[in-house]
Parts: C-alpha cells; structure tokens; sequence
C-alpha cells in the first residue's frame, strides 16, 4: 500500500472500476441477445487481475481461462475490441472467431482465453519455457479456478515447471465452487496453496479481495522467478458476485453467503481506503466511475456499429498462408 | 404412448435401468446436486442417493478411467462427459484401455461401460465447445458408438446399451434436449445395428444421424415439394454400422447422399460412402455425395458458424446436384 503511489492507487481503481462496469454491462447485452453463447462474468474478483498486473510488466504475458474479460482489460484491452469480440464482430480482439471465452492479442502478450479446465497451465508453462530457453527476463501469469486443480494438466505442470525453474506464476483463483460444485467437495485439500509443497516451490494464500495483497504476492513471485528460481503458488480467495455464467441462476448458493461476499467488495473496499487513509477525495473517484462508464457505453457503441465478419472468410487462418 | 422431450427420455431410461440393476451407478461433473449440465440427470441424486449418482471433480481422464475399472470389477457405469470436447482429455482410457482391454488380455475381462456425452455446434460456444467427435470413436475397433436422433430412440438405445456388455460411446445432440417424441409407456429395446427408415422415398437415399437426421426430413419435404421422393435413413449406432438397410436403399433409389455434423474430412459418413462404394458401385448412378461440417474450428460468430454447420439447405443442393 504504502510502497504505490497516488497515480498508481488512482490507475488501479480505475480498471477495477472499468471491469466492473464492463461485466455489468455485458450483462445487460447478452440479456438483450447482443452476445450470445457461454460468458462467464468476472464481477467480484477483480482485484485478482489488476492486483496481479500491477505488479507485472507491459512484456510480461498471461494466459488465462473463459472467465478471463477482466484479465484482458487489466493487461490493457481496450473495452472496445473485447465488446466488440463479445459482439462477433470482425473488429473484435480474435476478429470475432474466439467470442467471450478465447480473447487474445499478442501485442499485449494476452495469450489467450481456453475453455478447457486446466487447459491454460501447460500453455503456460510452454510459454515460460520459450522466455527461460532464449534467457529473456520475462514471466509468465497464470490464471485458472479452483476447478482446475483435480486435472492432470495442473500436476503435471507444477511438476514440469518446477523441474525446469520456469518464470511462471501460477495464480488459482479460489472462488469455492467450480459451476455447482463446493471445493471441499471436489479436492480432498481445500488449502490449495499447500499443493506447492510436493513440488517445491512457494505456496501462499492472499486475500483476493484485496488488490493490494494480490499485487505484493505477484510482485515476489515475479521477482523470484525473474531470478530463476522457478514458479510460485498464489491461491487468491474470491467470490464471483453472479452466476457461473449467463445462464446459470447459481440456486446452490444461499443468499446469505451471497450477501456476506457483496459486504467484502473489492472495489467498495478499495474506495474505501483511498478516501480513508489515503485521504482522496470521493469527488476523484465518483469522477473515474463516470469516466469508466463512458468507456464501457462507447464500446458498445463501437461493437455494434462495426462490421460482421465477411463469410467468405470463413477458412481463412486454418493454416498459416503465405 | 407418451409425449415427452428426449432429455426425459434419457432420464427415464436411466431410472428404469437403476431401479433394475443394483450394479449400475452414474458418476460425472455437476451430475448430482446439479442434475447434470444439461439436467439429463435431474433428480436422479434425490431418489437414488450419493452413493449411485456420483458428483466427481473435474478430473475427465479419471472419471473414464475410473468407469473403465469400475466396470472391470463388476460395476455397470454410467460416466457422463459434461460435453464431448472433455473426452479429449480421457481420450487415452477410452482408446487404450475400454477398447482393448477384452481383446488384449485375451477375451477375459469385459468393460461394459456407458459414456454418455453432448455433442454438436449451433450454440456459438465457439472453437472449443461445438465438436462433433464421433469420428474419433468410430476408427477405434473394440467400442461401440450410438447417436440417438429421437426421443424414443435415446430412451431405448440408452437402456440397450446398458444391457450389452461392450463399451459405448453414447453421444447426444445438444440441440435435441428439448425435442419432443411419441415415447412407448412399455418397457422396450432399442438394439444397436438396426438403422431406421424414417422416411421411404424411391429417388434418392439420404443417410443421416443424431441430429442431421433431422435435418435431413427437414430436406426431404423441401425436395418433396420439387417433386423429388427421398429416403431417409437414420444410421442410429456408426459401431455396430447397418450398412445392409444403406444397401437395400440405395438399390432402390440409385443415389446416395450422407449428412454429418462432423467434420467433413475424415467424417464417419466417409465410411459409409466407402461401404456403399465397395459393395453397390453397379448400382450407383451418381456419385455419392456428403454434406457436413466445414473444415474449420468452429467460429463464434454466428453468420460464420452458421456457413460452417450443415444444413437442410446444403442438403437440397447436394441432392440437386446428382438428380
Ligand atoms: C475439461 C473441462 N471439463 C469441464 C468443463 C466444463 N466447465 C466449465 S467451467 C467449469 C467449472 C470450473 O470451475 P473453476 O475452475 O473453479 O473456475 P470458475 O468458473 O469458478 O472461475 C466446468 C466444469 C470444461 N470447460 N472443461
Ligand atoms: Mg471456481
């Protein structure tokens, strides 16, 4: 906290403010059948993404899963091409191929949404290994649910980058159910960090409601691995505010439970802080939350203005053409 | 008989066939409390229990491999795949092990296990959701492959399959969940190799499964209105595969076109162009034609997934083509 200054505290709130609204509006597209097909809202665990990019650099990359809007704008989408993408359109950020689960641009080194649980980890560790093999001093983040830890993929690359002492850093968003699903239901060890241990590298629990504890760990971990030694561990533990996705009511949730989270919003929090004990004033903020409305209108206007992609392209980029 | 949609048919027939045989279970993602991703299985863990009706991790390779075990020791699994695009990450158990473990250790082991899964595009899920797999299923000797396209057909293939002792890939359409059919109230079979005649027609044989068949009906009355009389057979199972009933059709019709969602090359409905080919060529006086999914990975826009999918229309053209 006291290590960031008032422009970075400012910056941070603005993009978890961004993701808010844009998840917020994205759901009132797709009620109103804009976007069509599974999406899966990040509202409630932004401080995940933008803690967790605050403390990486521009070059560093991240793969991430379907639930992965608000990753995509913490590395720094502009809301435009991922409600454009969300829309189908040919301007969108994978040119209206991918839709809301495999958002990507390797100009950002957002290296993609995949919608196979567990399936990002070995990317990951793939993408680690290609900066360890040319000795770049990038890293790699990582973001996957609580649901991905009872795959194979999930060892195995523990195991793997561990071995090889890949820059990765593997963050699990423990948000205590995979759909309908309760972690102490699916993985015989409901403290997720503590599977670091059988394959040697740093595990820790944050906060993940709390951004700036998600952006210290990811700092160390990052540093770790910028030195070499290999992956880290972070099980961040969050609360996704709706449904797993837009068409699941979420029924096996209580209100209650429901209404504790809401308590703990990382953005109401976060406020909370700057105007407290950093003495901001509110003004500042309610100016950023207006802003940050206005982007996300003027991405949807941008979406639906742009054009479908033409079908005479629908093979293209099957393969590589010269 | 009785109208009911096909998911309640799968339903029933998995009732039906817990409440008959104590050795049969069902184990899968979100298939308990949840009542399965697309509710085939709601409320199954209410009047069966934990101990039948089994929520697993997401762990696919596991939960095949697990049914594929359980079924060596005398069980009789159910394993739901959430979608058949999991079923790549238990694609080893599936090939390596419940295929070939009868075979290779001789004839003294037997897995009869049921895989059940939801296939197929039209819901702009994108590249990673919309598969049609059969194929993959259908090249491996030693598991049987089954594709439901009706109401009374899930429901008769499904309680078949838990009655045969051989391994089944038991693949849904996902955009037939919802669809409505006559339901007999007696218990009955539907047996696997026994393709259906749903419609006879003398000019031109359309050969179809899962969901395609409907497709294909739907092709049928268009041709029908342009004065072209279709058959239409749905294949039912690809493993056992009736060719006998393709055969007996296309003597009579002397044109053949085969309709799949797969993709196009390497399709199961090659295979059965194959067949006809081999044992029917006199016969022909057309080439056989397909109509299936495009090359591609599936696009998440919805013109392009649409352009890529079969469709009624594209039937019409390819029986236009040959007529
Ligand atoms: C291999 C695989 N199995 C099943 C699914 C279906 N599925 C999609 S999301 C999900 C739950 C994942 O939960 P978690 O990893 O905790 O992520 P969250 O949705 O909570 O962010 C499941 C079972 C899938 N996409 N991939
Ligand atoms: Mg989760």
């Amino acid at each position: 906290m006291y290590r960031l200054a008032e422009d970075e505290l400012l910056e941070i709130y603005r993009l978890m403010t961004l993701i808010r609204r844009f998840e917020d509006k994205v759901a009132e597209m797709y009620t109103r059948g804009k976007i069509t097909g599974f999406c899966h809202l990040y509202a409630g665990e932004e401080a995940i993404a933008v803690g967790a990019l605050h403390g990486l650099y521009d070059k560093d990359y991240v793969v991430s899963t379907y639930r992965e809007h608000g990753h995509c704008l913490a590395k720094g989408a502009s809301p435009r091409v991922v409600m454009a993408e969300l829309f189908g359109k040919s301007t969108g950020i994978s040119k209206g191929r991918g839709g809301s689960m495999h958002l990507f641009d390797p100009v950002l080194r957002f290296m993609g949404g995949y919608a196979i649980v567990g399936g990002g980890l070995p990317i990951a560790t793939g993408l680690a290994l290609s900066i360890a093999y040319r000795g770049d001093p990038e890293v790699v983040c990582c973001f996957f649910g609580d649901g991905a830890l009872p795959q194979g993929a999930f060892h195995e690359s523990l195991n793997m980058a561990s071995l090889w002492k890949l820059p990765v850093i593997f963050v699990c968003e423990n948000n205590f159910y995979g759909m309908g699903t309760l972690v102490q239901n699916a993985i015989c060890q409901e403290e997720l960090y503590r599977f670091a241990d059988p394959y040697k590298i740093p595990g820790i629990r944050v906060d993940g409601m709390d951004v700036i504890e998600v952006y210290a760990a990811v700092s160390e971990a990052a540093a770790r691995a910028r030195e070499g030694k290999g992956p880290s561990l972070i099980e961040a533990i969050t609360y996704r505010f709706r449904g797993h996705s837009m068409s699941d009511p979420a029924e096996y949730r209580s209100k209650r439970e429901e209404r504790l989270w809401q308590e703990r919003d990382p953005i109401k929090r976060f406020r909370t802080l700057l105007t407290h004990e950093r003495r901001i004033a509110p003004s500042v903020l309610d100016k950023i939350d207006q802003e940050e409305t206005a982007v996300v209108d003027d991405a949807v206007k941008f979406a639906d203005e742009s054009p479908e992609p033409p079908l005479s392209e629908l093979t293209k980029n099957v393969y590589v053409e010269e | 008989m009785a109208l009911i949609t096909y998911r309640e048919a799968l339903n029933q027939a998995l009732r039906e066939e817990l409440d008959r045989d104590e050795r049969v279970f069902i184990m899968g993602e979100e298939v308990g409390y949840f009542g399965g991703a697309f509710k085939v299985t709601d409320g199954l863990i209410a009047a069966y229990g934990e101990k039948r009706i089994r929520d697993t991790p997401i762990s696919e390779l596991t939960i095949v491999g697990a049914g594929v075990g359980a079924a060596m020791g005398g069980l009789r699994p159910v394993v739901e795949l959430m979608t058949i695009n999991f079923a790549l990450l238990a694609i080893d158990q599936i090939v390596n092990t419940a295929a070939k473990a009868r075979y290779m250790f001789g004839g003294q082991t037997k897995v009869p296990l049921v895989i059940r899964a939801p296939q197929g595009g039209g819901h702009q899920l994108g590249a990673q959701h919309s598969q049609s797999l059969e194929a993959y299923f259908v090249h491996c000797p030693g598991i049987r492959v089954a594709l439901p396209a009706t109401a009374a057909d899930a429901k008769g293939m499904l309680k078949y399959a838990l009655r045969q002792e051989d391994p089944v890939m038991f693949l849904e359409h996902e955009s037939l969940y919802g669809l409505k059919g006559e339901v007999p109230e007696d218990e009955y079979l539907v047996p696997f190799g026994k393709a259906n005649v749903m419609r006879e027609g003398k000019d031109v044989t359309i050969v179809a499964y899962s969901k395609t068949v409907h497709d294909a009906l739907k092709a049928a009355d268009i041709l029908e209105n342009q004065g072209t009389d279709a058959e239409v057979i749905d294949l039912r199972t690809l493993n056992p595969l009736d060719i006998g009933t393709v055969l007996e059709s296309v003597k009579k019709t002397a044109r053949a076109v085969i309709v799949y969602e797969g993709w196009l090359t390497g399709g199961a409905g090659a295979e059965v162009a194959s067949r006809i080919y081999e044992a029917a060529f006199d016969d022909l006086d057309a080439p056989i034609q397909r109509v299936a999914s495009a090359d591609v990975p599936m696009p998440y826009n919805r013109h392009l997934e649409a352009a890529a999918l079969p469709s009624p229309g594209q039937i019409v053209a390819a029986v236009e083509r040959i007529m």
